[in-house]
């Protein structure tokens, strides 16, 4: 038996000041009480301990800001999309806010499975032009190899092909980072394992140290054509997003 | 004030779960620093994770915060490796809520749970730059205070504490607040004047205006240098929990901590008279909140937290009158539009309708149910006033079982006065009976007794109990573990006796103890509570250097007419009563509730003018359990009928 699809929104939000030093289940757990708060119709999963359905796509590390987070809610009945931003900003953290929402339709890949690359802005302290040519070094090489470790056992993995754009620039006068010099943007794949952005930052002897960093986007397939989760409907953007706090 | 935020800021990249000093909880205070307020830091001095929980430090702060006249901000223990970040760019103690400086705060409050956390008090006061001891401070330097259960023994701590607060601190902190307010428009310099002032309050007791002589080893008196300072410092009790319905706005935190749910109080004091427990002694009498003030705060509560669990805390929260019409109308509560709601009752009374309130409560999944029938034997639970027949106890587990329950924890103390090895294997024996009972519903049915080394604590009747040795409780323990391994599906955990030697020590000791403490925390004995942390080689080696007797302090009978380093403070138990509850111990007679039989005058009624606060002039249904039912034994136990299907939503 198939049961019928029940309704869907995606949510934009950021993540900005105090608050990123949550962690992903941190917030996983302030989205269930803010959905509950808002009376919102959240669906529940089967069995002895059911669940709100909300789902996160890839996980933001502790310590890192984002403007490009998403969740998927399931409701058990339709809930329009046009409002919700307003209606849950208040309801959640300070630095978190929702800033577009859009009803999925249909058959639509979760957050983990389409999102296939990320960008991000790294602040780190460490000379322009120093991080610069490391950053070109990366680029121009053929294999980049790290050694990892999961499970108890270190590997060594080439991560060349996850790298895909990365440029060094100052950081904008008008939005100084305290301790900070160089700004390091940087588009990293998702696919087949993602190359965290602190694995980035730590390739071939470094020049720098890590400050601050932000998540800018995520992008969905295909793969170069910068587009956001939220390009699978008629996305409503309806706030700025502006540092807090 | 200035803000420390953007000096921590780049150190929390760096450590172990950072959202722990961020603040911006829901229901944080935002504070307004007029001319003029009291400024209070109240401090947790153990992890944020278990101390942002703690009511009684979140209903201070926000009786504090509804005064225009103070203002109260927050900080608990940083962990040990933000401690090491911060001594090494000189950054001191911060508040959580706007990250200012501790030292800049006209008052620091402490909550004292138990005696394992004195020492982070002193570190504490050494990361804000505040002295250790009261002798080294001046005007500039904030009032430290404390309150919680351990400070009705706060002698060990009197040489590091400038106030105490005794008893309730909701009427406490208003009083300190209008003294310390007085004492800053003054402009006096003269320290020693407010603390005279403060000694004024009902409840306050200020270690360092009272003089303790002791002659050889013995204390011989604690008397006050000023006239003017009580000779006898009564506790604090609110009269009527219905005038202080707090936290009306409970802190929803970021980051996951120990008890993550709402909590509402629903009575505060216990009269069961377990000679063992000390909460339930000190918080005589009985003070129920009425049962549409429960009702109104949890509604209130989850629509504003979002939360979808209650907690309803008390000592024993089963003996609450309005029981379960709170329960029912909660489960019941359409009109929150929060979804369901789970109650759960920390404090479980061993009895049938305990069993029938839980199947009630818990309708998805039933994973593990706790009692604590505290000793293995009817002559020893007799000893201890815990008067939990063996019937009611198998009873119980019995409809645990019977009703879906997998797994039952049983909670047990060994080391108790008159024990005798045949009352500790009686452990395993009840153990092993409930095991059979599960194994009756379920194969793999398993039964966890958890053991720990009994503490004689301050104005209880035990003590003048010589608590027992590290060795004779390590004996005790394995002695019943080899029991327990040749019992398949019983399980044993142990509390370190290593730790409860040290509890021990502290609980009962005087105000020599600071210079152990002290020597302790120099040497770097901070979170004793944390077992990768604990040492008891610090603490006999500090006993040592500074010529004291762990025995003495520890092991040893107490005569009658000793003097006791509390004796000088009333929780409102009369002394002798204690003494004859004592004896009636040794003699294996029990003492019924007083609730709902007749006065027997331990002082705590009477002394204040105050009474019980009961709504039911009748106890609650089922169980034997001191009320003075005899509710036939061996009965049927009531099975609830769950009201919906398992799992459903």
């Amino acid at each position: 038996m198939t049961l019928p699809r029940k309704p869907q929104v995606r949510l934009q939000y950021s993540k900005l000041g105090k608050v990123r030093f949550t962690s992903h289940r941190d917030m996983a757990r302030i989205w269930e009480r803010s959905v509950r708060r808002a009376k919102l119709p959240i669906a529940y999963s089967e069995g002895f301990s059911p669940r709100a359905k909300l789902s996160f796509g890839l996980a933001l590390p502790t310590v890192f800001e984002s403007v490009a987070e998403y969740a998927d809610l399931t409701f058990d009945e339709p809930v329009p999309a046009e409002g919700l931003p307003e209606l849950l900003t208040p309801l959640l953290p300070v630095g978190v806010d929702v800033v577009a929402a859009t009803e999925l339709e249909g058959k639509v890949e979760s957050l983990q499975e389409c999102v296939m690359a990320t960008e991000w802005s790294l602040f780190v302290d460490g000379d322009l032009a120093e991080v610069g040519a490391w950053a070109r070094d990366l680029l121009a090489a053929d294999s980049l190899e790290i050694t990892r470790e999961r499970k108890g056992k270190t590997r060594v993995d080439d991560v060349r092909e996850a790298l895909l754009d990365a440029r060094v620039q100052p950081i904008a006068t008008d939005a100084p980072v305290i301790g900070a010099s160089t700004e390091i943007v940087v588009n990293l794949a998702t696919k087949p394992r993602a190359l965290r952005p602190l694995e980035f930052l730590g390739i071939n002897a470094p020049p720098h140290t890590f400050v601050l960093g932000r998540r800018l986007h995520q992008f969905i397939s295909p793969v170069g054509a910068r587009r956001d989760p939220l390009d699978v409907g008629a996305a409503q953007a309806t706030h700025d997003l502006s540092r807090a706090s | 004030m200035d803000s420390l935020w953007s000096t921590l800021e780049p150190l929390l990249t760096r450590v172990e779960k950072p959202a722990r000093y961020i603040g911006c909880e829901d229901g944080a205070a935002t504070p307004e620093y007029t001319d003029g307020a009291v400024s209070w830091l109240l401090a947790y001095p153990d992890t944020y994770e278990i101390g942002l929980p703690n009511q009684g430090l979140q209903i201070l702060y926000e009786i504090l915060n509804e005064r225009p006249d103070a203002v109260a901000e927050r900080t608990y223990a940083p962990w040990t490796d933000l401690e090491a970040e911060m001594r090494a760019i000189d950054l001191p103690l911060f508040s959580v809520d706007t990250h200012q400086p501790a030292s800049s705060f006209d008052v620091i409050a402490f909550n004292l749970s138990s005696e394992l956390v004195y020492t982070n008090v002193l570190n504490c006061l050494d990361l804000a730059h505040v002295p250790v001891r009261c002798e080294d401070r001046d005007h500039t330097h904030p009032l430290i205070g404390a309150g919680g259960h351990a400070t009705f023994n706060p002698e060990p701590m009197a040489d590091f504490l400038d106030w105490i607060g005794l008893g309730d601190g909701e009427e406490i902190v208003g009083d300190v607040t209008d003294v310390v307010a007085a004492w800053k428009a003054s402009g006096s310099t003269d320290r020693v004047e407010v603390l005279r002032a403060l000694a004024q309050v009902e409840g306050v007791y200020v270690p360092s205006l009272y003089d303790a002589v002791f002659e050889d080893e013995r204390l011989v008196s604690i008397d006050p240098i000023f006239p003017d300072v009580p000779s006898v410092v009564e506790k604090r009790t609110v009269a009527d929990l219905a005038d202080w319905p707090y936290p009306k706005s409970q802190l929803v935190p970021l980051t996951e901590v120990v008890h993550d749910r709402l909590s509402v109080e629903v009575f505060r004091g216990c009269t069961r008279g377990c000679r063992f427990c000390q909460a339930g002694m000190i918080t005589r009498p009985v003070r129920e909140r009425p049962a549409d003030q429960v009702r109104t705060m949890i509604q209130e509560g989850v629509r504003r937290t979002g939360y979808d669990e209650v907690a309803l805390t008390s000592l024993s929260t089963a003996d609450f009158s309005g029981i379960t019409e709170v329960i029912k109308s909660t489960l019941d509560d359409e009109s929150s539009g929060c979804g369901d709601v789970s109650v759960s009752l920390p404090s479980l009374r061993v009895d049938a309708f305990t069993v029938g309130i839980a199947a009630e409560l818990q309708r998805g999944r039933r994973s593990g149910l706790t009692f604590a029938p505290e000793a293995g034997t009817w002559r020893m639970r007799q000893v201890i006033n815990k008067l939990i027949s063996e019937e009611d106890l198998y009873a119980s587990v019995e409809g645990a079982f019977s009703q879906g329950w997998r797994r039952v924890k049983l909670y047990f103390m060994t080391g108790l006065p008159t024990e005798t090895d045949e009352d500790t294997l009686g452990i395993a024996e009840l153990g092993k009976r409930c095991v059979e009972i599960g194994r009756k519903y379920n194969k793999g049915a398993s039964v966890t007794v958890s053991v720990g080394g009994f503490v004689p604590k301050p104005f209880t009747p035990f003590q003048w109990f010589g608590q027992n040795t590290i060795e004779e409780l390590n004996r005790k323990i394995y002695l019943l573990r080899d029991e327990v391994k040749k019992i398949p599906g019983l399980q044993m955990k142990w509390h370190d006796p290593k730790a409860t030697f040290v509890e021990g020590m502290s609980s009962r000791g005087d105000r020599r103890l600071g210079k152990v403490i002290e020597d302790v925390w120099r040497s770097g004995g901070t979170f004793q509570e944390w077992s990768e942390h604990f040492d008891v080689d610090r603490w006999t080696d500090a006993m040592t250097a500074n010529g004291l007797d762990v025995e003495w302090f520890t092991y040893r009978h107490r005569e009658e007419n000793e003097l006791f380093p509390w004796d000088h403070l009333n929780a409102g138990l009369h002394k002798d009563f204690l003494w004859h509850d004592w004896r009636d111990s040794l003699n294996e007679v029990g003492l019924e509730d007083c609730r709902w039989t007749p006065c027997y005058d331990c002082g705590a009624c009477t002394g204040y003018g105050i009474e019980h606060v009961v709504a039911s002039a009748t106890p609650p249904a089922g169980g034997s359990q001191g009320t003075g039912q005899s509710p036939g034994r061996g009965q049927e136990v009531s099975v609830q009928l769950l009201a919906r299907p398992v799992g459903a939503s």
